[in-house]
């Protein structure tokens, strides 16, 4: 399946940023973005509290429109046709189903054959380790295994790209490890990561390349092992020496 | 004194003989209001879940009207309805005033806004939670206002019962529209005033009882039920 996906010519990316700015009222959130993101890379966006990490991503995700520049998606989605990307935000938003039941909401929803459903988010299940719990219900579920359950929704929908917002940011260390395991397996199965975090240790251990952001503005963009031992600009590097090491 | 409880005395010997008559009663009362809570449920709910989450020109307005008739007086829903139904009404040529038919559709127009303005605050609140995450899975306005119906179904239980209540025990409406005769559109709370006016405390004090238990017992069993999902659902 994600074979087929990566040939096929009418690829969601690159997604294009060009001038992009976000404002609330005379409040401006985001300032002149412009990028080029590409398929491949886990691609971090970096940046301290209030830099306007999550706003850039749900922009780029569709859930805000610009007030300003343009996002253009190499070949967009269908207006009404299922979606091919996908997003996990910090704390998960789960119904009151199942954890089998949330999975199979999302598929139906994204076109997917009833009959095929139920089978495809086992699967899913299976991947972040979740299969014992099927028949649970998803809201009593611990904060870890919710963002697994998270997890395992998007997966089941095989998305082109998946955005990720701080996902764990409210969880211990033993459950941030399953969740980081969990992406790098899904980039390994042909998804394309963009990922925000402020944690360094995190950019490092799941980024390829760094969008630094800093007051709205992408400040510095490069290479993870390069721009964590030595940040071109003087804000990413004040950032990196306040931020606790990993 | 002695009067108040002598009369409830042979009131809850009424009540344990299953009088024929107060039986009678008793059961024409619940299937009007069950059915004024099954109609208002099936225009109050998709109408509240539907303003939740839509973004339309005048829907402060709606609102704020939708909240205002939720004091809605009973006796001026029975005057609307029977002006409606009423011989020379427009709608004079059904012929069902004084029908349980009219007690329905009556009880149904208090109740619906009632139904209608608490699952708007239930859903509106819940659709701030989940707005982003259904509209980031591709869900519709449409389709996203029946999920959150659904997500939120044991609260509410909660809202249909304060409709349940407000119809049972509501009087101005179907005294107007029904007539209080005898047999046919006589209910609870008709009787309960008529026996009042005549002095035949037992009768009315009987269903007083009984009209009391079922709106207390219906509330415990709706508390039972969204407790245990609750802590089964989360």
């Amino acid at each position: 399946m994600r074979l087929d996906n990566m040939r096929a010519p009418n690829s969601l990316l690159p997604l294009r940023l060009d001038g992009v700015g976000f404002a609330v009222g005379a409040r401006r959130i985001i300032q002149g973005v412009s990028a080029r993101i590409d398929a491949g890379p886990r691609t971090v966006i970096l940046g301290p509290n209030g830099a306007g990490k999550s706003v850039l991503l749900r922009l780029c995700h569709g859930l805000l429109a610009p007030t300003a520049g343009t996002i253009a998606w190499n070949s967009p989605e269908l207006p009404g046709g299922p979606r091919r990307q996908a997003m996990v935000f910090q704390r998960p938003v789960l119904l009151r189903r199942t954890a089998l039941g949330n999975v199979t909401y999302a598929l139906k929803l994204s076109g997917v054959a009833r009959g095929e459903c139920e089978e495809r988010a086992q699967e899913a299940l299976r991947k972040v380790g979740l299969d014992a719990q099927a028949d649970h219900a998803a809201r009593v579920l611990s904060g870890g295994e919710q963002q697994r359950l998270a997890l395992a929704r998007v997966w089941a929908l095989r998305p082109e790209v998946l955005f990720l917002d701080e996902p764990t940011a409210s969880l211990d260390p033993g459950a941030t490890h399953e969740i980081e395991n969990i992406i790098l397996a899904l980039h390994a199965a042909g998804t394309k990561i963009v990922l925000v975090t402020h944690n360094l240790g995190q950019a490092h251990r799941l980024g390829d390349e760094i969008l630094f952001l800093h007051q709205g503005r992408l400040v510095e963009r490069a290479p993870a092992d390069l721009f964590l031992k030595h940040p071109a600009s003087p804000e990413a590097a004040r950032f990196l020496e306040g931020e606790l090491p990993w | 004194m002695n009067t108040v409880a002598e009369a409830a005395v042979q009131a809850l010997g009424l009540v344990a003989s299953a009088d024929s008559k107060l039986v009678g009663i008793v059961l024409l009362s619940l299937r009007v209001s069950l059915a004024a809570v099954v109609f208002g449920c099936l225009i109050g709910l998709p109408l509240g879940a539907a303003i939740a989450v839509n973004e339309f020109r005048g829907r402060r307005a709606l609102i704020v009207i939708l909240n205002g008739l939720m004091g809605l007086p009973s006796v001026v829903v029975g005057l609307f309805v029977y002006l409606l139904l009423s011989r020379a009404g427009p709608l004079g040529s059904w012929g069902i005033l004084f029908t349980p038919t009219a007690m329905v559709i009556a009880q149904t127009i208090l109740i619906t806004p009632t139904i209608a303005a608490l699952s708007r605050q239930v859903v509106a609140d819940a659709w701030h939670e989940y707005r982003e995450q259904l509209r980031s899975l591709g869900e519709t306005r449409l389709g996203a206002a029946t999920t959150l119906l659904w997500d939120l179904r044991f609260s509410l239980t909660t809202i249909v019962l304060a409709g349940f209540g407000r119809a049972a025990s509501e009087v101005g409406a179907v005294m107007i529209v029904g007539g209080n005769i005898d047999g046919v559109t006589r209910v609870m709370t008709t009787t309960i005033a008529l026996e009042t006016s005549k002095g035949d405390l037992p009768l009315a004090l009987g269903l007083g009882f009984i009209l009391l238990s079922i709106v207390l017992a219906l509330n415990a069993g709706a508390y039972v039920v969204k407790e245990t999902a609750q802590r089964r659902y989360g």
